[in-house]
């Protein structure tokens, strides 16, 4: 069971007052940390246990600037065997169809039983790239994976659907599965553990290499633009409680009482 | 005439929220683009719920079949393909949901129209429409503009237009014949999972202190329990909690969990994704304590404590328990 697996690198925002960069477009990165999106976490992490039960190879895929080898080299310490990396400034830019259309560029000549994709990405949030690949390499999919069982040339997935309820699906492969948070228990990743892979090779190709013109990707290949960003509009909302931690304590005390439930 | 097509949605014969809600935004959108409003149902045995959309648009159309009994992407994309081939519409609604995730991105691609996911709003500017989404899990908005094209797909964010309100229209239903080539058999639907029913159903607790990623370790569990018991309520949590196995999946709050209503809900660490937002804002009372001073948690709250919950919590237990004199 061959397995590739796309992920990508994205800023951490959480407890991060983001500001808006100059160009109104995007984010200041200046002092944000990266890493790798959640989601993909654990598809990675879900690839690799099937590789472990099932045999086969695990290869790691990115799109995005030359620091993205950082997120393949952690996948090469989860339990991948190749990394592969294409980089370009040519594709900045590039909106979820044109991020898909770069991956099936680089993975319609590879062999593979199945794809995997996080469910959506921290930073965008388009839940897009996974579903679209699949249509661009012309297999089945399904999203909001929460559980794979692979049987011969079959898979047996569940999804999610709303209010915890969830659906069973059997598809044949190659096929593609964007994989739901929560769907495993990602295994810790040491140091040592990405230094031990520190030597391993990290296939990097630019656009030329995956046989991909300028205009296909970029904001020429792109069907939507971000025209601009702003924080969330302020609503009213909460009344702060300040004071000494006593103080606070006893004010919410106070709001537990009048709602009458002391 | 132009036409706006919208994708109305059900599961296990009932009609989803969501379809109303893009229904009344469809309504405001053919308004102010001078388009017609279509409502497409695709299912088995829909007539009924045919029947309850045909009054508040132009045409409704109807494409029954035994394969579009249960939601399977495949059967639904072909089927649009055929519509939007068929009717050139100039904007295809469809909800971003388990249904709408499944299927909007395979179908833009295949008819090569411009998809803009996840949006909470669509305005009208001159004969542009333009969509607004949020990105870095809820910290930012972007205004998103589409590439020219004759036709647009958006798939909306639930809860973001009301259900209630839409205009009479009076059109009627039109059954739609489609001739299907395949049988799906590399994508079959199996069965519906119902979600698990655990010790404690928290749709009806009066008090829920519900605890997020900044609970930071399980062993900090305990002193949230005993809070909830002081106040005779139960523990809850958000996504983040119940993916790490630290309290079980049914005591998630949000979209993908429980919708609850009680007279008191603490969010704690709980940075208040729009997800996990959707589960639990008709409570009566919100008190959210967080760290971060701009997490969106705090729109949603009536109070909000910026601290550490780990510095807050002992203080709140020890006066309650105090006030009780217990």
């Amino acid at each position: 069971m061959d397995i590739i697996v796309c992920i990508k690198r994205v800023p951490e925002v959480a407890e991060i007052d983001l500001q808006v960069d100059q160009t109104g477009k995007g984010i200041q990165d200046e002092g944000l940390v990266f890493g790798v999106n959640d989601w993909d976490n654990y598809a990675v992490e879900e690839a690799v246990r099937i590789k472990e039960k099932h045999g086969g190879k695990v290869t790691a895929i990115t799109v995005g600037p030359a620091e993205s080898e950082d997120v393949v080299r952690r996948a090469l310490a989860l339990g991948a065997d190749e990394a592969v990396m294409a980089t370009d400034p040519k594709s900045e830019g590039s909106d979820g169809y044109a991020i898909a259309k770069i991956l099936a560029a680089v993975i319609k000549d590879m062999t593979y039983d199945i794809i995997l994709t996080g469910a959506l990405a921290d930073d965008d949030g388009y839940a897009q790239v996974g579903a679209t690949l699949a249509e661009l390499l012309d297999i089945p999919h399904a999203t909001l994976v929460t559980a794979i069982e692979i049987e011969e040339k079959r898979v047996k997935v569940k999804r999610e659907l709303e209010g915890g309820m969830e659906e069973a699906l059997d598809v044949a492969t190659p096929a593609l599965f964007t994989i739901q948070s929560g769907i495993n228990e990602p295994r810790y990743v040491s140091i040592m553990g990405i230094r031990k892979v520190a030597k391993k090779e990290v296939a990097t190709l630019d656009l030329n290499a995956v046989g991909l013109s300028p205009d296909q990707v970029g904001a020429e290949g792109s069907l939507i633009f971000v025209e601009k960003i702003f924080p969330p509009p302020v609503g009213e909302g909460a009344e702060l409680l300040e004071g000494s931690p006593d103080e606070v304590a006893t004010k919410v005390t106070d709001i537990f009482q009048k709602g009458g439930v002391i | 005439m132009a036409e706006i097509l919208v994708l109305m949605e059900h599961r296990q014969g009932e009609m989803k929220e969501i379809s109303l809600e893009m229904l009344s935004k469809g309504q405001e959108l053919a308004d102010k683009t001078k388009a017609e409003l279509t409502a497409v149902l695709l299912g088995k045995g829909v007539a009924s719920m045919a029947d309850r959309v045909k009054g508040f648009c132009h045409h409704t159309l109807v494409v029954e079949d035994e394969r579009l009994t249960n939601f399977n992407s495949e059967p639904y994309q072909d089927v649009l393909s055929f519509l939007m081939k068929e009717r050139s519409p100039s904007l295809v609604l469809i909800g971003h949901t388990a249904i709408g995730m499944d299927l909007a991105p395979p179908l833009a691609t295949a008819a090569g129209v411009p998809l803009a996911t996840d949006c909470y709003e669509i305005e009208v500017k001159g004969d542009a429409v333009i969509p607004y989404r949020q990105m870095y899990a809820g910290k930012m908005c972007a205004e998103v503009h589409f590439k020219k094209a004759p036709c647009h797909m958006i798939t909306v964010r639930a809860g973001s237009f009301p259900a209630e309100g839409l205009q009479e229209i009076n059109g009627a239903v039109e059954q739609v014949s489609f001739q299907f080539e395949k049988d799906y058999a590399y994508k079959k639907f199996l069965e519906y999972v119902e979600a698990a029913v655990g010790d404690v159903d928290i749709t009806q607790a009066d008090v829920i202190v519900s605890v997020g990623r900044g609970i930071g370790d399980p062993e900090n569990l305990p002193m949230v329990e005993e809070l909830a018991k002081l106040l005779g309520g139960v523990v809850a949590c958000s996504r983040p909690v119940s993916d790490k196995n630290w309290l079980p999946k049914e005591r998630q709050v949000g979209t993908s969990g429980k919708t609850v209503k009680p007279k008191i809900y603490i969010a704690l660490g709980i940075s208040g994704a729009f997800q996990h937002i959707a589960g639990m804002k008709n409570a009566t009372t919100i008190i959210a304590v967080n760290k971060d001073a701009k997490a969106p948690i705090f729109s949603v709250a009536h109070y909000g404590i910026v601290d550490d919950l780990l510095k807050v919590v002992p203080g709140i237990v020890a006066k309650v328990r105090e006030r009780k004199g217990a």
